[in-house]
């Protein structure tokens, strides 16, 4: 055979055997591994092969790379190899790599419609579990208030502080600017007909009936809900939930139940105070850039609002507050126990909160409109 | 084999604000040794090792990584010399996100220009040393606590490092998987002449692979006793440390033994 070589070794032959000259450095993380050099040593068709070391310099994982893989292509088209002018050390490393691996488990396939089949029994295993959660949320509510759930009452708090005053200040910078926005826009359109001062009407009607609760649900859906899944994941993923459950702590009444019962309780409250600085981010323009006077404002909006708009607006915010809860604990129950899966449970509490209080808010608004509201 | 790399670390504190883990600790690690950093839980052993790999800064002493100070370099510089090392977290800390072939391919990826050729087969090979070669698909969460040790071991073999840290390499495994992980760390010293700084307090693994080592005291918070686990087993007079080394109660603690005699 005519001498071959390639970077650090090079194969003569020597009979029917090969001899392969190690040579220089080989280090793994600046020359990587050179491809096809075993295919090529054993294309001369040599029934054994031996090494040559006495050249080589430092070497690491480079050369455990190539020795073992033209001992295993060696071995494979079975032609001998003579190891014993290898280092010691390499040789004991290509021992490491010889170890037999263990079988892979055998790969498992579902056909199309045995994959539909799946998802349907999926999906409807998690209607059936949505519903036991809110049933589940209906009846331990009640025995809550009657101080027969296993809820501690600092939980309780601490998710009150968290879905109430701890909102505030997002929930003022929106709802004020939605209700300045809302006040420029009726004015460009209400001003051709000389007719300002329903500016303060629309406003009214605007934020009370839809903005305050919308913008409002929408907010903690982003700030609560996606706290609530990631949260709840990451006690999944660290096996907190397993150690409730082992101990015999009711999950749903220690974890779930204060975050639904605070966000159900909060959501009204925001939702006032979001009514109370939308009108007043609405005032403001109107006074200042409209030359509205306060006082016919104040009386223009009085008498556009009545108690069955903000009756409305309060119904839907209780009814968002449950879903964002329920949707974002949910979430986090199910989700898997990798970081990954606590930013996946968290995006999807967050779309699944958004488009379930826009798709609620539709709901309410074909009710109200039945009941002439 | 590779350069010559040798740890001196003298008289280094380290603490999180005011409060003082270990102060003047002071030892060297020869090349190509297993040297164990040992001592009861939270005498500081993980903390010292957090400032040897470069997640701690010591407030006080100096770090020698060869001839150069590790602290007193730039970050730039401590990056690099960081390169040469490899490291063995408790849990694995495998990134969950992704398969264990990927997960010890990511180092090669992010600090080297090899091409994809070669990183699938330095990971074949690292993935084979550690025996996982067939679980290179496999998710972490998918792996048992003994294979995830492996894999992170095969993640911190990633860049053919000269120094491997060890964070309590066989707590939580059985008593074979731990014997195993032992001779392999063993096998990887031998074969590549790596030295190795390992945490632990498991004395079985302590006195079968260690060649030197220190012994941490939580009370008077500084090292108490040199040399290899199994000398200080045999020929330690502190109290503490031979109390710990031969696993019996220390002096102070007659009291409850007297109550457990008296039960019996």
């Amino acid at each position: 055979m005519t001498a071959i070589e390639g970077r650090g070794w090079s194969a003569r032959g020597e009979g029917t055997e090969t001899v392969i000259a190690l040579s220089g450095d080989w280090i793994a993380c600046t020359n990587g591994v050179e491809p096809g050099t075993s295919q090529s040593i054993l294309a001369a068709g040599a029934k054994s092969l031996r090494f040559e070391a006495e050249r080589l310099g430092h070497w690491d994982s480079a050369l455990v790379a190539f020795l073992s893989g033209l001992r295993d292509a060696a071995i494979h088209a079975g032609i001998a190899v003579d190891e014993t002018a290898l280092p010691a050390s390499a040789r004991r490393l290509l021992r490491l790599v010889a170890r037999p691996p263990p079988a892979p488990p055998p790969p498992s396939s579902v056909s199309i419609p045995g994959r539909i089949g799946l998802w349907t029994i999926a999906g409807y295993d998690e209607f059936i579990e949505v519903l036991a959660l809110i049933g589940n949320t209906c009846l331990r509510s009640v025995a809550a208030l009657g101080g027969r759930a296993a809820m501690r009452g600092t939980d309780l708090l601490d998710c009150l502080r968290d879905a109430g005053p701890g909102a505030l200040p997002i929930v003022t910078i929106v709802n004020l600017l939605v209700g300045g926005i809302l006040a420029f826009v009726g004015a460009v359109q209400l001003r051709a007909f000389g007719a300002d001062i329903y500016v303060a009407s629309l406003v009214g009607i605007a934020v009370v009936r839809e903005m305050a609760a919308l913008m409002t649900a929408i907010i903690m859906s982003g700030r609560t809900g996606g706290a609530y899944a990631a949260n709840i994941a990451t006690m999944q993923g660290n096996e907190e939930i397993d150690a409730l459950q082992a101990i015999g702590i009711p999950v749903f009444d220690y974890l779930i139940l204060p975050r639904v019962l605070a966000l159900t309780a909060m959501m009204p409250f925001l939702y006032l105070y979001g009514c109370a600085v939308g009108i007043f981010g609405g005032f403001v323009v109107a006074v200042v850039t409209l030359d509205l006077s306060p006082i016919a404002f104040i009386d223009a909006t009085e008498a556009a609002v009545s108690a069955s708009q903000f009756g409305l607006g309060l119904a839907k915010s209780v009814a968002f507050g449950v879903l964002i809860a329920i949707a974002g604990c949910r979430v986090g129950l199910r989700a898997g126990r990798s970081a990954a899966d606590v930013g996946r449970a968290a995006t999807t509490a967050v779309v699944a909160g958004v488009v379930g209080v826009i798709a609620l808010d539709a709901l309410f608004a074909l009710c109200a409109d039945a009941l002439g509201i | 084999m590779t350069t010559e790399p040798k740890l001196r670390i003298d008289g280094l504190t380290i603490g999180f604000g005011d409060r003082i883990v270990q102060h003047d600790v002071s030892f060297t690690v020869a090349a190509g040794s297993i040297f164990a950093i040992m001592g009861g839980s939270g005498c500081g052993k993980s903390t010292l090792l957090k400032a040897m790999i470069g997640l701690l800064r010591p407030s006080a002493g100096t770090f020698h990584v060869g001839d150069e100070d590790y602290w007193a370099a730039s970050d730039r510089r401590r990056a690099a010399i960081g390169r040469g090392f490899g490291v063995l977290f408790q849990s694995g800390a495998l990134w969950t996100s992704m398969s264990t072939a990927e997960n010890v391919a990511l180092p090669l990826r992010m600090l080297t220009t090899l091409d994809d050729a070669s990183i699938r087969a330095l990971v074949a090979v690292k993935l084979a040393l550690v025996g996982l070669g067939a679980a290179g698909d496999t998710m972490p969460a998918d792996l048992s606590g003994g294979m995830r040790k492996r894999a992170g071991l095969a993640r911190a073999l990633a860049l053919d490092p000269a120094i491997l840290f060890f964070d309590e390499p066989s707590a939580g495994l059985d008593p074979i998987s731990a014997r195993r992980l032992d001779d392999l760390i063993r096998e990887l010293r031998d074969g590549f002449g790596t030295t190795i700084v390992l945490v632990s307090h498991e004395l079985p693994s302590l006195f079968e692979i260690c060649d030197d080592g220190v012994f941490l005291d939580a009370e008077t918070k500084t090292v108490i006793a040199h040399g290899a686990p199994r000398q200080l087993r045999d020929a330690c007079d502190h109290p503490i440390v031979h109390a710990f080394m031969n696993r019996e109660r220390p002096p102070g603690d007659q009291a409850l033994a007297g109550d457990a005699n008296e039960r019996r």
